[in-house]
């Protein structure tokens, strides 16, 4: 087995970031360890010779399915909204998207 | 020696007695509602009590035996169904904070099929947040304990429900099996538990983890329930792209057929790092198969030794972009700030419990540029060879068996420090996930402190018949099962 990859707590944070979460130094110091036993463990699959082999990304062969096109009544909008943390105007309320210029 | 009869009564002598009205849908509910709350305090299988829901959907089914109405395959008979399956208007959590309090605006197909079939669901069960685990200790609710011994886990992720089911809480349960999560409980509890051939069931409302390996599934007492069971979710749903359009074979049919000339393989990878009380379960499952007219070989896949690396990577790959939803804007927590992704963020990092940010984070940095050919490219070659070689030993066998899960029922607390000896409690049943093939755990005898073994039957995609009828022989050749220290009494 190959050793295990070095992830350092500035690596952890980068994926951190691309994953959205918001995590202490404790949290990435923690999972950059976890990850980097995990990884190590998978070497045996990255050190496999996989030449000409077609990846799988699915176990059954997909094809395009269709229906008739016809009107179904939809999810009740009332009912969906009021699962939602914030509503205003029957819309999904979030915080400011565009900033102001600097 | 004969299996025992069940603690909670089989489902099929249940529905039987309440349609032919020896006994009353109210009564049954009643009865199980009384041994959930007299044991659920201690075992905790359940996140959820539908003590009204269930009274009223057994009301339902009594009118329709009073009106001379045919109430259904299962009529009254008490289902409890994994907390990620949704239920319209009920809390559906996943065992996680961040959808804490949210209830779905519809069914999961799995779902209507159980009531459309006369079933009462009586209540949802714990699992491993999002199904991810395999002890049911990463419940964002606190653990469920093993009715066979409450200081050990139930196995996970589909824990609840196979404790409930034990415990005879519930005589039929559905789980969801992404890597095991339906065999490997059944097996640490001691029922039967059974993962259909990827697409034979519909995903629609079961909460997404990992979508190419996910499948709906049942837990029961007896073989003929899991395959009742599965007849009555499986088949065709236009709202489930990957659901298969051929109707699921028929499995009730072909309980009774026997294993005379059925070519039978024991799988070295699936019994070789088996503790010796369930590896010699095996053997002794394989000598009841050969008994009943089957022919008996060895059979090495040692590409199924790379299966354990390559589930790691794909599972948390495609949990980490299906859990991207968690962003608090359309349900379930929000945590206030002043911009969306701050606010998106703090919301996953207050709502998701440490082994789901684990699995995203694994997820998300196999997937990342640089990464992405190395980790998760790799692994999706793997499991084409996997499959290949799977179709290879299916030439040459109709069933394969093996160990569900390397040891029996182990301690609280036992693994939670280590991810990696927590993942390897799958090592024996991601291959058929990968594959999408069904596989099924059944209890056969206990290891020297009593506890339940578990031995699988694995077969080709769309094998669910031929699956069934040795589960059958092996059910009736089983040492018999001793009753769970907490149950319904």
């Amino acid at each position: 087995m190959a050793a295990e990859p070095r992830l350092t707590r500035d690596d952890a944070a980068y994926v951190a970031r691309l994953a959205r979460i918001d995590l202490t130094d404790e949290e990435l110091d923690r999972y950059a360890g976890q990850l980097a036993t995990v990884l190590g463990h998978a070497a045996d699959i990255a050190a496999l010779d996989t030449e000409g082999v077609e990846p799988t990304a699915h176990p059954l062969p997909l094809r395009n399915v269709t229906r008739p096109d016809e009107p179904q009544p939809s999810l009740d909008r009332a009912e969906v909204l009021a699962q939602a943390p914030a509503v205003e105007d029957s819309r999904f309320r979030v915080p400011r998207i565009l900033a102001e210029a600097p | 020696m004969t299996g025992a009869p069940p603690p909670g009564g089989s489902a099929l002598d249940l529905a039987r007695s309440v349609r032919d009205g020896s006994t009353s849908a109210a009564e049954v509910v009643e009865r199980h509602l009384s041994a959930i709350d007299a044991v659920d305090g201690e075992l905790h299988a359940f996140v959820t009590v539908l003590h009204d829901g269930a009274r009223a959907e057994a009301a339902a089914v009594d009118r329709a035996v009073a009106a001379g109405e045919d109430p259904g395959p299962l009529a009254g008979v008490p289902v409890a169904v994994k907390d990620n399956l949704c239920t319209r208007g009920v809390p559906t959590t996943c065992s996680s904070r961040i959808l804490e309090g949210w209830c779905p605006p519809y069914d999961a197909t799995v779902v209507e099929r159980l009531r459309a079939a006369g079933a009462v669901v009586i209540g949802k069960t714990n699992l491993d947040e999002f199904a991810m685990g395999s002890s049911t200790e990463n419940s964002a609710f606190g653990p469920t304990r093993n009715p066979h011994d409450p200081s050990r886990v139930p196995g996970g992720s589909s824990g609840g429900s196979a404790a409930a089911v034990a415990a005879g809480l519930a005589p039929l349960a559905l789980g969801s099996d992404t890597g095991g999560s339906i065999r490997q409980p059944a097996a640490l509890c001691g029922v039967v538990g059974m993962k259909p051939t990827y697409g034979a069931v519909s995903r629609y409302g079961l909460v997404a983890f990992a979508s190419s390996l996910d499948q709906v599934g049942p837990l029961t007492t007896t073989v003929a329930d899991s395959a009742l069971l599965f007849d009555v979710i499986g088949g065709q749903d236009r709202r489930d792209s990957t659901c298969l359009e051929r109707p699921s074979p028929r499995c009730t049919a072909a309980l009774s057929e026997g294993v005379q000339g059925l070519r039978v393989g024991v799988l070295t990878e699936l019994v070789e790092g088996a503790d010796d009380a369930v590896a010699a379960a095996v053997r002794q499952a394989a000598d009841a198969l050969v008994a009943g007219g089957a022919g008996l070989e060895e059979c090495s896949i040692p590409e199924l030794r790379h299966g354990l690396s390559a589930y790691y990577l794909l599972a948390p790959a495609e949990a980490s972009s299906n859990l991207a939803r968690y962003d608090g804007v359309r349900y379930g927590l929000r945590v206030e700030a002043d911009t969306v992704e701050e606010m998106n963020a703090r919301t996953r990092a207050a709502g998701f419990g440490p082994e789901v940010k684990r699995r995203i984070m694994l997820g998300t940095y196999a997937l990342s540029a640089g990464y992405y050919d190395a980790y998760y490219g790799q692994a999706q070659k793997v499991r084409t060879l996997i499959l290949n070689a799977f179709d290879r030993a299916y030439q040459r066998f109709d069933v394969l068996l093996g160990a569900t899960s390397p040891t029996t029922a182990f301690a609280l607390g036992a693994r939670v420090d280590d991810p990696w000896a927590m993942y390897m409690s799958d090592v024996c049943t991601v291959p058929s996930n990968l594959a999408g093939h069904p596989a099924m755990s059944l209890p056969f005898g206990t290891d020297g402190a009593g506890l339940p073994v578990g031995v699988q039957v694995l077969a080709p995609a769309l094998g669910e018949p031929v699956m069934f009828r040795a589960a059958a022989v092996l059910e009736d050749a089983a040492p018999a099962r001793t009753l769970p220290r907490v149950r319904a009494t």
